[in-house]
């Protein structure tokens, strides 16, 4: 009778010590095979192709505000050279000007921000150059915001019900023209 | 009563040890879920320049991504810039807006992202820019890491 009883005690158990092994070696080849990809970057809307025989619209030259880079990566803001710093409040003095200064836009509907890049200028420049002027719009819709009560854009487009409308980005859309390219024509070179 | 109690002191305590897989597989799950399993086998080389009026890539299922940088060539030699789209690098860029064009078709709502090597000149994102235009997919998205201003 008594060996029967210490039969049944015993309990025939899975070692699971290696349990913790495999995972390990689980999680060490997802840590090898995966990349925590960038997910971030610039939004741009590209301009629709130019159709043949439509010609371009005309634009008043005061609503227009041209950005230049060069193949040395300077910057020329309506054709004087300038520091990058200097970028993102031009901008915002071109966007905010509602027909004040005559050499600046009407209105911030009509102000086009032209953005144009020598073909050998480095890429690096070109983000430079087009994150200072996005700025520049991120600082103008951030004032708004602050001006109707909240501490930021962010903040305002949280709050934001389902159905209202963005007044703050409709007020300051993003108009960045990436102007056309020069022809890629090698043959034709001589200096651009 | 105090006949059956046989208090045995065992000299070696032991950390319960049970839980250990459970916290692995915890790590192991944000693992899965928070990288992507994409084998791109990068050609080019792609070093992503910094940017501050940056936003996060929502659904990420809308994007396709377009590589352009120097090639990697045999004996860690930088070849010209070429453009690499999925896995393939892309022979001839006037491809591009054929390539471009059905994925605009399978999704209308498609965001090109657009990796591009900080050394790489702007002529070639041009071309391929107006491979872009033609294909009509105009939404696009400038791969950078985050900038913190100084």
């Amino acid at each position: 009778m008594a060996l029967l009883k210490r039969r049944t005690n015993r309990e025939v158990e899975i070692p699971t010590a290696s349990m913790a092994d495999i995972a390990f070696l689980l999680l060490i080849f997802f840590l090898v095979t995966t990349t925590i990809d960038v997910d971030t970057g610039i939004y741009m809307e590209l301009p629709p192709p130019l159709e043949e025989d439509v010609p371009p619209p005309e634009i008043p030259d005061r609503n227009i505000l041209t950005v230049l880079v060069n193949a040395q990566g300077d910057v020329l803001l309506e054709r004087e050279f300038v520091q990058i710093g200097d970028i993102r409040p031009f901008v915002k003095r071109f966007v905010t000007n509602n027909g004040a200064d005559p050499t600046l836009s009407d209105s911030p509907d009509k102000a086009i921000v032209s953005f144009k890049t020598e073909r050998s200028a480095k890429y690096e420049q070109y983000i430079r150059v087009l994150d200072e002027i996005k700025m520049g719009y991120n600082e103008l819709r951030d004032e708004e915001a602050q001006s109707m009560g909240y501490r930021d854009y962010a903040d305002y487009r949280a709050r934001l019900q389902a159905d209202e409308e963005d007044l703050v980005a409709d007020k300051y859309k993003y108009r960045i023209s990436i102007a056309e390219p020069d022809a890629t024509n090698p043959s034709a070179a001589g200096g651009a | 009563m105090s006949v059956h109690f046989k208090k045995t002191v065992k000299p070696k305590q032991s950390i319960p040890t049970a839980s250990l897989p459970d916290i692995i597989f915890m790590l192991l799950i944000f693992f899965m879920v928070s990288t992507v399993l994409r084998e791109v086998d990068l050609q080019v080389r792609v070093q992503l320049p910094d940017a501050e009026a940056i936003q996060k890539i929502e659904q990420k299922r809308l994007v396709s991504y377009v590589y352009i940088g120097p090639q990697r060539l045999e004996g860690n030699q930088l070849g010209e810039s070429r453009v690499q789209i999925d896995d393939a690098l892309v022979p001839e860029l006037t491809e591009i807006r054929q390539i471009m064009f059905r994925r605009l078709q399978d999704e209308p709502r498609t965001v090109i992202s657009l990796r591009v090597d900080e050394e790489s000149e702007t002529g070639i994102l041009y071309d391929v820019q107006q491979e872009l235009r033609q294909a009509g997919t105009l939404r696009i998205n400038y791969s950078t890491k985050r900038l913190i201003p100084s």
